[in-house]
This record gives structure tokens, sequence and C-alpha cells, in this order.
């Protein structure tokens, strides 16, 4: 992410050229471009988990009143790369009594789902795989997966700790999915679309006061209600009772190792980068922002985003499971879809800029 | 339409990747299973009964609770990116279709189905 949205845009342009050049036909040419692209999106995004897990270390390290990862580089840089060989190095220790194709395909779709969000997401101007015009109805079906996942994950592992990680997950994932949808709505009903670009521009202009945050009052509620919501989707502390350590040793991911398990850490972290940038695009504006190229717009929110959770996750207490549901169905529920009639009526009244 | 294709190329080299590093992760690693390892973990203690027992039926009713609220989204989508065309009576239509939902909600809460025992 080094290079500017023009100058990348211009290596894809050349590619693009080379194989028209090389005589390759319309639907195939697509192909290999989209091939490619997968393939980079790849990459960036186990850039950005490694970066991810070794900032989260460093947070919880200067929360707790330590340093967090010294050894490796400066203050640990490259302390996860090293993590990440390890665990490619570690046997895999398999249960005999597991329910083998589901053991084995749960990691898969666990990434696999978490992977497919990154098309739709605009990462600066002009800087999206493919703009699907149902841009943000496409990711919540597609993050759901991750749900299924973790139910295989749980039930394939044979383990009473990870059936009922997997179990509770799916109850917990499945409450929070209807006020995340709630104030998600509240936004596609000023923005007139799904399309996460026409998202991003229909939130233009006016310095920054444009950014869908910054609509008193439904704006600001929304944003914080998806922010709780998107905690919950993605597994995180407060919210983290499917993997809590002191009651479920590991939840889910008990009986997974080497690999399998690198898998599921990635796609936790993927996850939250997901959330925090669908945070960005649909009420801080995506890459809309002054001066500073647009990527870096993004990039720099989204991390604030993630920022955020980062410190809820260090800071708050976990809840219960019933406390937890609770919250779900008898505070957010209702405060979403009031909200949702509330921006309505405004954007009916014309009671907004 | 071509650019759908992206979604389906995506999952292929999602999968593909995925299983290509399990594949280079068995080239590196050791292997060395005994009778010890591959009993599942529960505290060091031997594993008793089956753990695929019938489950509390709360997760259940939760789930109907969901499916019924995602079906209203599913209505839902379509009127908020049409919203600025329909104005007020598409607004009021969709204050009593929620009501409705929230009646069903009260009735759930009323007898007890929110309560996680």
């Amino acid at each position: 992410m080094i290079l500017a949205t023009a100058e990348l845009i211009g290596i894809f342009k050349w590619l693009h050229g080379l194989l028209v050049d090389l005589g390759l036909k319309e639907p195939w040419l697509t192909v290999v471009v989209y091939g490619l692209l997968s393939v980079t999106i790849f990459g960036v995004l186990c850039l950005i988990a490694l970066f991810l897990v070794w900032w989260e270390r460093k947070i919880a390290g200067h929360i707790q009143q330590r340093f967090g990862p010294m050894r490796n580089g400066w203050h640990g840089w490259y302390q996860t790369v090293m993590d990440a060989l390890k665990l490619l190095q570690k046997e895999d220790i398999l249960v005999d009594t597991r329910d083998r194709p589901v053991f084995f395909w749960a990691p898969v779709i666990c990434f696999v789902a978490a992977f497919l969000a990154y098309i739709v997401i605009p990462f600066g101007k002009g800087l999206i795989v493919a703009d699907l015009n149902i841009g943000i109805l496409y990711i919540i079906a597609i993050t759901t997966f991750t749900v299924i996942s973790l139910l295989m994950a749980g039930w394939g592992s044979h383990n009473k700790y990870a059936l009922l990680g997997g179990m509770r997950s799916a109850a917990q994932v499945v409450s929070y999915e209807v006020p995340m949808v709630a104030s998600i709505l509240t936004v596609i009903i000023f923005s007139g679309s799904l399309s996460m670009v026409d998202i991003t521009e229909s939130q233009q202009g006016n310095f920054i006061f444009n950014w869908f945050i910054f609509r008193p009052p439904f704006g600001i509620i929304a944003f914080i209600t998806y922010i709780i919501a998107a905690t919950a989707e993605a597994n995180r502390t407060p919210f983290d009772i499917p993997e809590a350590e002191q009651e479920l040793v590991a939840g889910f991911n008990i009986e997974y190792s080497g690999m399998k398990f690198a898998m599921f850490f990635l796609a936790e972290f993927v996850n939250m980068f997901t959330v925090s940038a669908i945070a960005t695009t649909l009420f801080l504006g995506g890459w809309n922002g002054p001066l500073l190229p647009s990527w870096l717009w993004f990039l720099g929110k989204t991390l604030l985003v993630v920022l955020l959770l980062m410190v809820f996750r260090w800071t708050f207490p976990r809840l219960r499971v019933d406390q937890l549901m609770e919250f779900a169905w008898k505070f957010l529920v209702p405060l979403t879809f009031a909200n949702l009639i509330l921006a309505g009526w405004m954007k009916y009244a014309g009671w907004y800029w | 339409m071509l650019e759908y294709l992206a979604v389906l190329i995506f999952i292929a080299a999602g999968i593909g990747v995925v299983l290509f590093t399990f594949f280079f992760a068995r080239l590196l690693r050791p292997s060395n299973p005994y009778p010890e390892k591959t009993i599942n973990y529960e505290c060091s203690e031997l594993p008793f009964g089956t753990p695929w027992v019938q489950f509390n039926n709360r997760f259940y009713i939760f789930g109907l609770i969901f499916v019924i609220f995602d079906v209203e989204a599913v209505f839902l989508f379509p009127w908020a990116v049409a919203f600025g065309q329909l104005g007020l009576y598409a607004l009021i239509e969709m204050v009593i279709f929620i009501v409705i939902l929230f009646y069903g909600i009260y009735y759930a809460w009323r007898k007890g189905a929110l309560k996680w025992v």
C-alpha cells in the first residue's frame, strides 16, 4: 500500500494491456485479472493481519503496564512473522473421533467467508475489486458464513468445550445480526443505494460534515449500535463468550493446531478489519477527506476503528450469556428499529443536510 | 454481470490458497501421533460420554426469532433503497409492519422466551 491510487490502477491497466497483447479473449481476460487481484488481496490481508496481531499485543501490553513483544527487531516488529513460521512447523494433532470432512473444511470456510468480503470494500478512490451493485447486502450475506464454520468446528472437533463454544457463537452472532442490519439500513435510507462506492460518494463534500456520523441524532446512534453489534459479530471481548478462555479454554478452536488454527486466527483478525472497514465506509465517509490521498484516509480511519475495538477488548469485562442475549433483544433491537423509523421520518421531512 | 465472476474466482482462489497452505505445512511439519495425543482434550481427564448431546432449546427459540427478523430484513432492504422516491406512504406502511413485528417480540418477552436461564 505504498503506491498512490493512480499508480496502482496504472499497474493493473498495464497488466490488462499486456494480457490483451498476448491475445486473451473477453471472459478469460476478466478471469485472469480477477485471479491476479485475488492473490494481491490475499497478500495485503496477510500483511494487515500480521500487523494487527502485533499491534494488539503491544496495546494489550501497554494497557497492562508491560511492554508486549520486545525481542524480535525494534519493539518486536517481526514477532508475528516468527509466530507464523512457528505455526507452519507445528504438528497437526488430530482427534481420531472427529467428524473428518466437517473438521477439515471448517477453517477453510472460515477464512474464505472473511476473504470474500474484500471484493466490495473500497480501499480508496477506484481501489475496489468489483463494485457490485448489492455491495453491503453481499457483505452481510457472505460474512454470515463464519457462523456456519464456527458451528462446523464445534461439531467436528468431538469435544464438549468446542461444541458449547460453537453453539454459543451461533446464538450470539445470529442475535447481533438483527441490530447490525437495522443500523446499516439507516445509512441506506440516505444513500439510496447498496453499492459501497455509491454509499461513500453520498458522503462527499462539506469538508468532513457530510460523513454519516455527523448527522445528528440518528447517525451517531446508528454508528454506536453498529460498533456494538460488530464487536459481537467479530466475537471479540466484551462479547467473546464463544471462546472465553477461563470457562471454555478456547471454545470452538480447541482441537485445532498448526496451520488449521492459524487459519481461524487469521480469519478473526481479517474479520475485525472487515467490520472496521464497513464502519468506515458507512459512517466515517470512506475514502473522503481533505488534502491527503484517498487510500490514506481510508486506512487511517479503519485503523482508528480497529484501535477502538482493541481498547474495548482490553478494558471491558466479559458479559455473561444471559446479559448478552437480553442486551441484544431487549435493548439493541428496539433501539435500532426506533432509530430507523426516526431516520426515515427525518429523511421524509428533510431535517438533515 | 461480468463483475459477479469476481465472486466465483475469489471463492476458488480463497479455497486454493488455504489448501495450498495446508499442503505446504504438511511438507514441513513433523507427524508423530500416539494414542494419548489423539483423544480429545478435556482438561487432562479421560473424556466420558459423547459430546454430541441434545442441546438446550433456548438456542432453537432464538433461532426462530432471528428467522422472523431476517425475513423482515429482506423486506426492509428494497424499502430502504427506494425510500427516497416513495415518500410518506411507504414510511407509514413500514412503521405498521415494524410495530406488528414488535408486538411479536413483546409477546415473546412476556412469555419469558427472551430470558436465558
